[in-house]
């Protein structure tokens, strides 16, 4: 496998969260704005990076009875890093994604990279796979956050661009379940190239959308 | 009084996978059946109870005497996993028709952060040992009530005739919300 393709194949074809349906819970629970999911893609993409390096340096000394307790060893100290550096450095960051950076330690994504790509791949193609995973990631709660953002409280990373308030419950639990559902399925539409589907539900999302502008007298 | 505000807060007001958004990957993948639902209910309620208790004393009697709490996140994940591997082999020897039962669920709780995600919010709540246990034990009710009623509505989905587009995961993710926006209505009870 090429290295292009490898760093990649994260965004769209093996995406974490669209394609693979791993570490939904971060991505549901971190994304209330485009900026919160886009500190934790970050985060988590530092963790990967980092344990995959690690990961595949010391592959050849670890036994495989132990492999996976070894692993998850590795990970929680790089999570206990970023743990510390974030609570140093930006607690008000911190204090909003609470619970969810100790999670991190049971992401599957991190344990799954480790597992199928680290433990047989060499230091350099494991770091571009941990960046692109990694980003992938990110990308996706980005996106995530930024729908849930402009729908609930009518912003995009931060700035308001209505007068009042949004949809509220796409802030709260229910919208994060619903987005993410119509994202997985404009993914899975994607990748079966079926581009007839993908403009139609393209358009049925551009439809709910411009009503609801209008709706906010946005589009006047 | 305390304990049914914990008991009403864990179950019903800040439901573990519908508001808390954690053990969201086996309230997806293992809820197409209500029957392996009920298992994993029953898997996930035994090692989340045990894993409070252990965690709780570890991080009083260890952590906490000799100032190592930047250890927690470590200490707890190779704790669970253990305890894992644990109640896998004394179930295996003690009861092999309920390891029949739980068996395949057990591995995969390693890596259900609804675990470790209690084990740390007892400890952050400052709970003592008996309000940690009812805790535990009012989320693990909270998650199982939640897998079921999920799985139940799942069963039904597979006869509704659904858009191509939406058919699987996609269609389950709105469901979630829609039974999450059901929750909602809670709030305010404790």
């Amino acid at each position: 496998m090429s290295k292009l393709k490898i760093f990649t194949k994260g965004f769209i074809k093996e995406n974490a969260v669209f394609a693979l349906f791993l570490g939904l819970c971060p991505t549901l629970g971190t994304t209330t704005s485009a900026i919160n999911g886009f500190a934790m893609g970050l985060a988590t993409t530092f963790v990967l990076v980092m344990s995959n390096i690690v990961v595949s340096m010391v592959k050849n000394f670890i036994p495989d009875k132990v492999r996976i307790p070894a692993f998850i060893v590795i990970i929680a100290t790089f999570v206990t890093i970023v743990e510390l550096t974030m609570q140093a450095f930006v607690p008000d960051l911190f204090e909003v994604l609470g619970l969810f950076i100790p999670l991190i330690v049971v992401n599957c994504i991190i344990l799954g990279r480790a597992e199928a790509f680290a433990s047989k791949n060499n230091v350099l193609d494991s770091s571009i796979d941990g960046l692109g995973m990694g980003l992938g990631f990110a990308m996706a709660l980005t996106i995530l956050g930024a729908i849930r953002e402009m729908l609930g409280s009518g912003a995009i990373f931060g700035f308001k661009f209505i007068t009042g308030d949004g949809m509220l419950a796409f802030v709260l639990a229910p919208g994060a379940f619903i987005v993410l559902g119509y994202l997985i399925a404009i993914t899975q539409l994607i990748n079966k190239g079926d581009k007839k589907t993908v403009l139609e539900v393209l358009s049925g999302v551009w439809k709910i959308a411009r009503s609801f502008l209008k709706f906010l007298n946005f589009s006047k | 009084m305390d304990y049914v505000i914990i008991i009403i807060g864990a179950i019903f007001v800040n439901n573990v996978v519908l508001a808390k958004f954690l053990g969201i990957c086996p309230f997806i993948g293992v809820s197409k059946k209500v029957e392996t639902a009920i298992g994993m209910t029953g898997a996930v309620t035994f090692v989340m109870v045990i894993a409070t208790i252990v965690t709780y004393l570890i991080q009083k009697y260890v952590l906490v005497k000799f100032g190592i709490e930047y250890m927690q996140t470590i200490t707890f994940i190779l704790v669970i996993a253990s305890l894992v591997q644990l109640v896998e082999i004394i179930l295996k020897k003690v009861s092999p028709a309920l390891f029949q039962a739980l068996g395949i669920f057990l591995p995969l709780i390693t890596t259900n952060c609804a675990v470790l995600g209690v084990a740390i919010l007892a400890v952050g709540n400052k709970y003592d040992l008996l309000k940690s246990t009812v805790f535990a034990i009012a989320t693990a009710v909270g998650f199982g009530l939640a897998l079921i009623i999920f799985s139940g509505l799942r069963e039904q989905m597979d006869l509704a005739n659904i858009p191509k587009g939406m058919k699987g995961v996609p269609i389950a993710f709105v469901v979630a919300g829609i039974l999450a926006l059901a929750f909602m209505g809670f709030t305010g009870l404790a």
